[in-house]
């Protein structure tokens, strides 16, 4: 048996919760209150977690600017945004839960916006049916991390290991035994043993070029959970945000929040023209972010760019007192940045990778992996949000299953008593996986490959070749660049020591995007059709069969594996829902088994179904 | 340090990551980082960068980490000022180097050295700890257990504390403050970030706990005297000497230096109230 070459820390805890987000804090507090001694990794700070990125809001059917909403038009909105592949069961319990949630979060300091009656503020946004997101200003998710931060530091049972790194999971047999890893600011190793792990990692923007992720995330906790042995579901679907930052160069990706057309704000052409009404004249600007996205990809294919390649978006008719009140750091954003007053002159924008619905496959009532002991929960997860992501199902998504994640690991964890024995081998393995960069007298960085530039090609290759618009051999393509990029990485040298060392720490991002990457591009050849986010420029059509499987990704001794399994139907209750949706359509509908069955037909009429109620769609109604 | 290389072009047959222009401009940046760990020398290093249009201080500071020295320790995160991670001082003033124009600068080298007022951990990068323990002590918002939800809260009671909440806990204002800086209080003084937490909760319409000795006594409120150094290194442009701590400071002599009740703790002992 091989023992490991340098001594390590060893924490023990109940729950190891990696990740401290929205979910990753949520799951924490979760935990503890079930009696459990919780420790929480973070890469970052506690607070800085890319929970904070998000501006818009919280979607929740409360109905207290529209009264027409519901739990049910919620759910009808998300199965259709994510083209009937999501998991049912987890949209149904978010919908109804997330309200809960949001209440939750009042109830333990949270501010929201409030209506004139005083109750909690919601906004339109894209392809809600009605005003749904309960928002602070533009930066909700800020105010959704700060409070959770401060629940989660005043609970009891609650340890936060700040600027730590996990790299792999220790297993006991089947069972996950706890985590490996370092402390970021010393290198100093450190095992973690625990009884259930929930991961919380978040999502892998940073394999583009062009996205509004921070350098967290690299999928790590997808990988981890992949290499440990679990599922990944649906993979290839990667959300590009329609409006991020073009110019200057250095702030290209960034995000400006739908929310600037949930106020009113409007797209345009450098022609002059409003061109969402051509390509969605019923939701238009407000369309699915799929939709929007594509949209100002064709405007720019067709020549009608602004000067960086982008659409304009515009907000200077809503006044500039509004926009500074509604939209205030977005006006900060534009000024600092770009040197831009947004209420004077319009922004100038273009898609940016933004969300990956792809994730960790869970079982939806616990958040349970398909490895003993391993939960997983938000955007680290898969299945809630199908092919394409509705604005403001993130954060309620980390709230409702951080929570659920939370308790079923400290129940996994109370009915197994602590965790097992730490493996001594599988320690020694990874530290030498990890030292490898370091090996090498003196100068190391010239021996080997630079771990930065290895990013630099897989995030060209990516963005070129896997990114808003795909065809098989773009994919191909992508898949050679990946596997080679692979074969270079077992190369990569960085100079100076395990403290706090950028270059060493991403080598292993590195590693772990490289998988992640892999496993996009594997899900996009599969899926030979259009859908959600899903652009296939050699296939441009839905395909019925395709809307009856999901991909999942599994480990096949040291090869990728995607096989498909069958969607689970909606069952009878549930479908007659989706007619509540303002913009469901019998002609429309995803192709899939809904379709198959009786095409415009499928869906039971309000009458045979008994709760469903068709309402026409609604005049907007006058800003208060 | 090592001989500038310009950057290689963006791949030719790359058709969305050439999308956008380069944007060089041609000229070149003299960055003179401060590098060192706790127990060594700190020396500046001077590195060249390509100047891109729109540049932030971050961007060189990436810049640098790819091409020039990987080593180089800087924290940061979402690099669109909304985390608050990548704070230091350029040219001597605490700023987010993610919002930190290249071309805001006056022409000549762009000193970055990291936040003097905290411990440091490697190069630009420090020991911020200590904020988290001040946070842990501070009592947590706290309803009245009968008060259920949903509240009813109008907007107008909210609104001062809106600008309370945009805090991204940079602390540059604490890294500023003398308090803490120059008179190294910092175990006795919550310091600039802390007072706008206090006064975030103080002043929402549901909390019922009332942290004014806490923040007289084990905070140092009294330390403060309103130079207004925290608000001129705001990111977030938070007054927080107008709104937050002057307000605290006139509620902390109401409860402890109103002469009524000066002379009721003089009769009948001190107490809460």
């Amino acid at each position: 048996m091989e023992t490991p070459r340098l001594p390590y820390e060893t924490i023990e805890c109940d729950v190891l919760v990696v990740g401290a987000g929205g979910a990753g804090m949520r799951a924490a507090i979760a935990a503890a209150d079930a009696g459990c001694k919780v420790t929480v990794v973070t890469k970052s700070l506690l607070g800085k977690a890319h929970t904070v990125m998000a501006e818009g809001g919280i979607a929740a059917g409360i109905g207290n600017v529209d009264p027409e909403d519901s739990w049910e038009v919620h759910f009808a909105d998300t199965m259709l945004g994510g083209q009937l592949l999501n998991n049912w069961r987890m949209v149904e319990l978010y919908a109804h839960e997330v309200i809960d949630r949001v209440l939750e979060l009042e109830r333990w300091g949270g501010l929201f916006d409030r209506t004139e009656d005083g109750r909690i503020m919601q906004r339109a946004f894209g392809a809600h049916s009605w005003k749904r997101l309960a928002h602070v200003g533009d930066r909700t998710g800020l105010e959704l991390i700060r409070t959770c931060q401060d629940k989660m530091v005043h609970t009891e049972g609650v340890d936060v290991c700040m600027e730590y790194t996990l790299t792999t999971l220790l297993k006991s047999g089947d069972r996950v035994a706890g985590a490996f890893g370092y402390d970021r600011n010393t290198g100093r190793f450190v095992a973690i043993r625990a009884g259930a792990v929930v991961l919380a990692t978040g999502g892998w923007g940073r394999m583009y070029r062009f996205t509004s992720n921070s350098w967290e995330c690299s999928g790590d906790g997808a990988a981890m959970a992949y290499e440990a042995g679990a599922d990944l579901l649906d993979m290839e679907f990667v959300q590009f945000h329609p409006t991020g930052m073009i110019w200057p160069p250095g702030a290209r990706g960034i995000l400006v929040t739908e929310a600037v057309r949930g106020e009113g704000g409007l797209l345009f052409n450098a022609e002059g023209s409003r061109f969402m009404l051509d390509y969605d004249p019923v939701k238009k600007e407000l369309s699915s972010r799929d939709v929007v996205a594509r949209s100002i990809y064709k405007e720019v294919q067709a020549g009608r760019g602004t000067p960086h390649g982008g659409a304009y978006l515009d907000v200077r008719h809503l006044g500039a007192d509004y926009v500074k009140r509604k939209l205030p750091s977005m006006y900060e954003q534009f000024h600092a940045l770009a040197s831009i007053d947004i209420t004077s002159q319009p922004m100038e924008v273009g898609p940016t990778i933004h969300y990956t619905m792809g994730g960790v496959r869970v079982d939806p009532d616990t958040a349970a992996t398909t490895v003993p002991g391993l939960y997983a929960a938000g955007e680290a997860a898969g299945g809630l949000h199908g092919a394409n992501r509705l604005g403001g199902n993130s954060l309620g998504d980390i709230l409702v299953f951080g929570r659920r994640a939370g308790e079923a690991a400290a129940a996994y964890a109370m009915s197994t008593g602590p965790g097992p024995d730490i493996d001594a081998t599988q320690i020694a393995a990874e530290q030498a996986d990890l030292l490898r960069p370091l090996a090498g007298d003196g100068d190391g960085a010239s021996l080997g490959e630079n771990p930065y530039k290895l990013h630099e090609e897989l995030q060209a290759a990516m963005q070129d070749d896997a990114g808003i618009g795909r065809t098989e051999t773009s994919l191909q393509r992508a898949l050679a660049a990946i596997v080679s990029l692979r074969e270079r990485s077992t190369r990569m040298r960085v100079a100076g020591g395990r403290a706090l060392n950028p270059g060493w720490h991403t080598c292993r991002d590195l590693t772990n995007m490289l998988v992640i990457s892999e496993a996009i591009v594997r899900g996009a050849i599969e899926r030979r059709e259009s859908r959600g986010s899903q652009w296939r420029f050699d296939h441009l059509e839905q395909e019925v069969e395709f809307g009856k499987i999901n991909f999942v990704t599994r480990r096949a001794g040291d090869a990728m594996q995607v096989v498909s399994v069958p969607l689970d139907p909606l069952p009878e209750r549930l479908r007659s829902l989706l007619e509540r949706s303002r913009f469901y359509d019998p002609v429309k509908l995803p192709k899939g088994y809904l379709t198959e069955i009786a095409p415009a037909a499928a869906i039971p009429t309000a009458g045979a179904a008994g709760t469903a109620e068709k309402r026409p769609p609604r005049a907007p109604r006058k800003r208060k | 340090m090592a001989v500038v290389d310009q950057p290689a072009p963006a791949a030719a047959a790359a058709p969305e990551s050439a999308l956008t222009a380069s944007g060089l401009t041609g000229e070149t940046l003299t960055l003179q980082v401060l590098k060192g760990v706790p127990d060594g020398p700190q020396t500046e290093v001077t590195y060249q960068v390509p100047v891109v249009a729109g540049m932030v201080v971050l961007d060189a500071v990436h810049y640098v980490q790819h091409n020039l020295d990987t080593d180089l320790a800087c924290r940061w995160n979402c690099k669109a000022a909304k985390c608050g991670s990548c704070s230091a001082e350029v040219n001597g003033r605490p700023v987010l180097l993610c919002k930190t124009r290249v071309d805001d600068l006056p022409a000549g080298p762009v000193k970055v050295h990291p936040l003097k007022a905290f411990p440091l951990i490697k190069d630009l990068v420090t020991d911020v700890s200590r904020n988290y323990e001040i946070n842990r002590s501070i009592p947590p918002f706290t309803a009245a257990p009968d008060d259920g939800t949903p509240w009813r809260i109008q907007q107008r009671d909210i609104d001062r504390l809106y600008e309370f909440r945009k805090c991204i806990e940079c602390f540059l204002c604490q890294d500023v403050c003398h308090i803490i800086r120059s008179h190294d209080y910092g175990d006795r003084f919550y310091g600039p970030r802390f007072f706008v937490r206090v006064a975030s909760l103080e002043m929402h319409p549901k909390d019922v706990i009332d942290r004014r000795d806490q923040t007289r006594e084990e905070g140092g409120l009294g330390y403060c005297n309103i130079t207004k150094c925290c608000t001129d290194v705001c990111p977030e442009h938070i007054h927080i000497t107008d709104n937050a701590i002057i307000p605290l400071k006139e509620r902390v002599a109401d409860v402890q230096w109103d002469p009524v009740r000066f002379v009721g703790r003089k009769l009948f002992g001190p107490r809460n109230d």
